[in-house]
């Protein structure tokens, strides 16, 4: 018997080791024989024609090989990078789709919009040359904003798309919600911005790619979160290589957040290139090029209406979004702002009418795309706002609403009038465990104390759920999904006994090599260390849809379970044929194969030798070997949700507001390791705490450039931004998933930021303040402060 | 980054040869401004002549009346000295409120001070000291030094060698950091002498400025109370995505209070 480390076990991460001994390999380490250097010239223009390229300075520059534009995509008649989902309006009129050409062709769209690549002999001699490129632009008014885009008059970035909409989108019965607000005894009113945000990972985006004639294969490693994505929607739509012919490696991925879970032109523009200069080319972005070109993320603009009764309990919710999509979609871009979005805006109330209209908007920005939690911290954004301004407005105490439209633990399953079906879940089990925790009796005397030294300190709520382990293919296909969403799993059992697992699943700090090793450990009886786990190859992993949507656990853990069955059944034939008895009399427990009722057993290792030397097998009905594959596919989502309590403290002197104690307990499902989950929640929570206090990507109305383009201007949130959390889990069980899990890589972004912003607002209401914008900056806070209907009390 | 030459010189006058002889090059000292924007390729300088190896260039001395802070000495040698935190403690507190731990490990107050950046900390203590700038060939009055915006009184050849800070009888230093930065949004630095106090404030505008009213109003009453109902004009104060110049002219009434208080404390 091995060392068992199985679920609910703590092991330190297995990979953690090589991350921290600096022995990762991630892409900028590698090198290949004959090595260039490629660089992207970048739009300086948010929005201009491009008359014509002169290369010729650059050509005559030292150690250059060659300079590729749109010209020369559109000579080799390449295709569009393309968008994973196609949603329509209400009339089923699909959305606009205008090409998204891997170098610009024609016109630039936002500043960072991609003109040319530069291949040379060295970085240096690439970057110089680079610049000496003559792009003669002619320069267009830019439109940054979604408000401003839909307006008459505005700029037009493509000639086919009226008003820059993409899609004018909806969700819900319109008509069920009309007549809901007018029975309302009150109807509450909230507009307000989610702030755009920059994902900014470690490590920056990068790319090598490689083409051997010999074999007229092509590799490309990419910093990607889903290289077999990669691989279809390059070779199949962009580049047309046949995909036996086309290798994508993910290999130590330093971070993603969804920035890496696109297809990006650059991967299809060096991989293109490799072949034609027929040599490796090496790319890797600054920090500053990730700023205009790595996928941006949220960029709303909501008016929202809550109907409620003279009690408190909601009878209808309108909401109405403008959604910036930036100059070109992506990937998923369209999906995010509507299917991720809607679905959620039922909460864990038992609101019986909701209607959405999201208007999704192109831009002279960046394209707009997932970044962590991706269209539910904008619903739960919203929701949770919205409840706390109908709470003041009734009088009704804002925990206190909640409880009145919760939906209870026995109400599950739940369907909601906005297509999702809640499985299980424990609001009121989330609340009642957060309350405790975060102390919520003794809050006053913390205000007092906080009054003392002139402070305002006030309490946040947000009672979330999310829809997560994206997704279940037949639904996501009715909601305009061009691909499937299931995952895939190998276990191949060595003669010896060690299990190596292949995953379409893609680890970039999520702790996968550890948990998935718990998995295997505990299912097998095999040691936790004779278990790897190998992910991000599509010539090592079968297939696989990557890591985004809290999905990896989720249907990649439910594939690798439901391989890791599969085996066992093959273990047990193999232990019948040795044993000589029946396979139906064959039991498989703590990694021993016995017949029951006796001591006849054979080890997990002694099967798996068996399997490998099948001297005397009936191989008519038994085939060598030990090695089973999965493809999983989700019925529903998972829905993991909770109650988050912030409590901020405001100096009414300066704005500042300082986040000073922050309670979680989540419903999670079944917990593999709890400190990575813990983990994943204190990451999550404070990326939340960044878009509430912090983080704002601000655009130039006129010019479109990128204002907050760099670290010094663009606050991410640091260390001692935040108090010590305090994070528990309250789990119910999720009924369709083959270990009961639901997910965790996204609940802390999706609850945290209505809980401080809730928070903010509490401690200003005695001065008239009813919603903050995010990010509650000093600056933005001491506004307010002297807009307010009560002076500031003086020192 | 550009190719750029090297070089390494042990004497002052050899070093302010080498950026008289060769047109287009830089002094670096940490190198924690000037390296990152070589990487940006913001400038190119055809060589770098490194202050490392000149001798006098490190270290804290003390003549009773002033304190004398040799250009090459490390923000971290400064917030950690006992002399300057007995003597001048709100110039030690200063510089440990600067950038972090790596940037005050090799970031320099020369270099700091030669750069003028307008949100930096330093010339708000060199002001508010009334501190001198001691250099190659002369020693420039701290009023003299600063012209705004990254400009100074140095001449293309000048080497700073020193600042000479006077010892005051208080001083305190309080710094409204930039969201994203860390820089000062504004920062104040308030000191005071046997002749009456000086008050110089940085972040707010294109350069470090000093406030008479402030002064005045301190030299009577070394109190924060006193300056609480001064207000400064928002003319000449910088707008940007992080802070309106009201909010910056708010905030430097505030700092200016907090650095009193430090100060006094
Ligand atoms: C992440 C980060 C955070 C920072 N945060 C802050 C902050 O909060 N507050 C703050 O004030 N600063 C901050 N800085 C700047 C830091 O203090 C720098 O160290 C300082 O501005 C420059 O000092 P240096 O020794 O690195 O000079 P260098 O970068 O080497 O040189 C800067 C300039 O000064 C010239 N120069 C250098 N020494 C001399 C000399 N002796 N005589 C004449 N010219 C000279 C150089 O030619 C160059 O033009 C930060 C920097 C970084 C990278």
């Amino acid at each position: 018997m091995g060392n068992v480390i199985g679920i609910g076990a703590s092991p330190k991460r297995k990979e953690d080791q090589r991350f921290l001994t600096g022995r990762g390999n991630y892409v900028s380490d590698i090198k290949r024989p004959g090595m260039t250097a490629g660089v992207f010239v970048r739009s300086p223009h948010g929005h201009a024609v491009l008359r014509g390229i002169d290369k010729s300075a650059v050509l005559a520059a030292p150690g250059v090989i060659a300079v590729l534009t749109g010209e020369d995509v559109a000579a080799d008649k390449l295709g569009s990078l393309p968008c994973g989902w196609g949603i329509s309006d209400a009339q089923g009129v699909p959305m606009k789709e205008p090409p998204f050409p891997m170098l610009a062709q024609g016109k630039v769209r936002f500043v960072g919009d991609m003109v040319a690549f530069v291949i040379a002999e060295t970085p240096e001699q690439a970057n110089a040359a680079a610049e000496l490129l003559s792009v003669d632009y002619e320069v267009l008014p830019s439109v940054v904003g979604v408000l401003e885009a839909v307006r008459p008059g505005a700029p037009q970035l493509f000639d086919d798309v009226p008003n820059n909409i993409c899609c004018d989108w909806e969700l819900g019965d319109k008509a069920a919600v009309e007549t809901a607000f007018r029975k309302a005894a009150h109807v509450a009113k909230l507009s307000l911005v989610n702030n755009r945000l920059i994902g900014n990972p470690m490590e920056p985006r990068a790319a090598v790619a490689e083409y051997e004639p010999g074999t007229d294969r092509f590799t490309l490693w990419t910093t990607s979160q889903f290289p077999h994505v990669v691989r279809f929607l390059m070779g199949a739509l962009v580049l047309n290589i046949p995909q036996h012919k086309l290798r994508v490696v993910a290999p130590d991925v330093g971070g993603g957040f969804g920035v890496k879970q696109f297809h990006y032109g650059e991967e299809a523009v060096i991989t293109w290139a490799a072949k034609r200069v027929h040599r490796p080319i090496k790319w890797v972005a600054s920090r500053s090029e990730g700023y205009v070109s790595d996928r941006h993320g949220r960029d709303h603009v909501t008016e929202a209406e809550l109907a409620l009764d003279e009690t408190g309990k909601f009878l209808a919710f309108r909401v109405n979004t403008l959604a910036n999509m930036g100059g070109y979609l992506s990937t998923f871009g369209p999906n995010i702002p509507t299917n991720l979005y809607g679905p959620l805006l039922g909460g864990v109330y038992t609101t019986p009418a909701i209607y959405c209209n999201v208007k999704v908007v192109f831009t002279n920005t960046v394209p707009v795309d997932a970044y962590r939690g991706a269209g539910r911290p904008e619903a739960t954004f919203v929701l949770e706002r919205m409840v706390d301004v109908a709470a003041s407005e009734m009088g009704i105490d804002r925990v206190e609403i909640r409880r009145r439209n919760m939906i209870p633990k026995e109400a599950y399953p739940y369907q909601t009038p906005v297509l999702v079906q809640y499985d299980s879940g424990d609001p009121m089990g989330c609340l009642d465990g957060a309350l405790v925790a975060a102390d919520v009796k003794s809050f006053g005397v913390r205000k007092a104390a906080s009054a003392s030294k002139g402070k305002f300190r006030g309490l946040g709520y947000s009672t979330y759920v999310e829809a997560c382990g994206l997704a279940p293919s037949r639904f996501a296909g009715r909601l305009g999904a061009r691909g499937g969403l299931y995952e895939s799993a190998t276990v191949r059992v060595h003669p010896t006994g060690q299990v190596t697992v292949m995953i379409g699943t893609h680890n970039h700090g999520q702790g996968h090599e550890t948990t998935f090793a718990q998995i295997v450990s505990e299912k097998l009886g095999v040691s936790f260390e004779d278990v790897d786990i190998v992910f991000g190859d599509t010539d090592r992993v079968q297939f696989g849809m990557g890591t985004y949507g809290s999905r990896s656990l989720v249907v990649g853990g439910a594939a690798l379970s439901k391989a890791t069955d599969k085996v066992i059944v093959k273990g047990k034939k193999i232990a019948a044929h040795l044993l000589e008895a029946a396979e139906v009399d064959i039991q498989f427990e703590a990694g021993k194969f016995s017949v029951a009722g006796t001591d006849r057993i054979k080890t997990f290792e002694e099967i798996a030798g068996a399997a490998y030397v099948p001297h005397n097998y009936p191989l008519e009905v038994l085939e060598p070997g030990l090695e089973e594959q999965a493809y999983y596919d989700p019925v529903n989502f998972t829905y993991p949700g909770g109650c988050h309590i912030a409590e901020v403290e405001v100096d009414p002197e300066t704005g500042t507001v300082t986040l000073v104690n922050y309670t979680a307990v989540d419903d999670v499902g079944t917990v593999i390791n709890p400190m990575i989950v813990e983990g994943q929640l204190h990451g999550g929570i404070v990326q939340g705490v960044g878009q509430a206090l912090f983080e704002n990507a601000v655009y130039d109305e006129s010019s479109g450039q990128l204002l907050s383009g760099s670290l010094m201007d663009y606050c991410m949130p640091r260390a001692d931004h935040m108090p010590m959390m305090k994070v528990a889990t309250h789990s119910t069980l999720c009924t369709h998933t083959p270990m009961g899990v639901k997910g965790c890589g996204e609940v802390g972004t999706i609850g945290s930021p209505a809980a401080v912003i809730n928070a903010v607002v509490d401690a200003l209401s005695h001065l008239g303040v009813t919603h903050v914008d995010m990010p509650a900056t000093p600056n933005r806070i001491w506004r307010l402060l002297q807009n307010a209907s009560l002076p500031v009390a003086a020192e | 980054m550009k190719l750029f030459a090297y070089h390494q010189p042990d004497q002052i006058p050899d070093a302010a040869k080498l950026l008289t002889s060769i047109e287009d090059s830089k002094l670096v000292a940490g190198g924690m401004t000037l390296i990152p924007t070589l990487k940006q390729r913001l400038a190119s300088p055809v060589a770098l002549v490194d202050l490392s190896k000149l001798g006098n260039l490190k270290g804290i001395t003390d003549d009773g009346a002033t304190i004398t802070i040799g250009a090459m000495t490390p923000h971290a040698v400064v917030a950690a000295s006992k002399l300057v935190q007995s003597k001048i403690p709100g110039l030690a507190a200063l510089a440990s409120m600067i950038g972090d731990p790596a940037v005050r490990r090799r970031g320099t107050i020369g270099g700091s001070v030669a750069n003028n950046d307008p949100a930096a900390d330093y010339p708000a203590g060199v002001l508010g000291l009334g501190a001198g700038i001691v250099t190659s060939t002369r020693e420039i009055a701290a009023d003299k030094f600063f012209l705004g915006l990254f400009e100074t009184a140095l001449e293309p050849s000048e080497i700073i060698t020193a600042i000479r800070f006077p010892v005051p009888l208080k001083a305190g230093y309080a710094k409204f950091k930039a969201p994203a930065s860390r820089y000062a949004l504004v920062g104040v630095f308030v000191a005071k002498f046997a002749d009456g106090v000086r008050l110089a404030v940085t972040g707010a505008g294109s350069g470090v400025f000093r406030v008479p009213p402030m002064e005045a109003a301190l030299s009577q009453n070394f109190d924060p109370s006193a300056i609480a109902a001064i207000k400064i004009d928002t003319d000449g104060l910088t707008s940007d995505i992080h802070a309106e110049a009201d909010y910056r002219a708010h905030l430097v009434t505030i700092m200016a209070k907090r650095a009193v208080d430090a100060a006094l404390s």
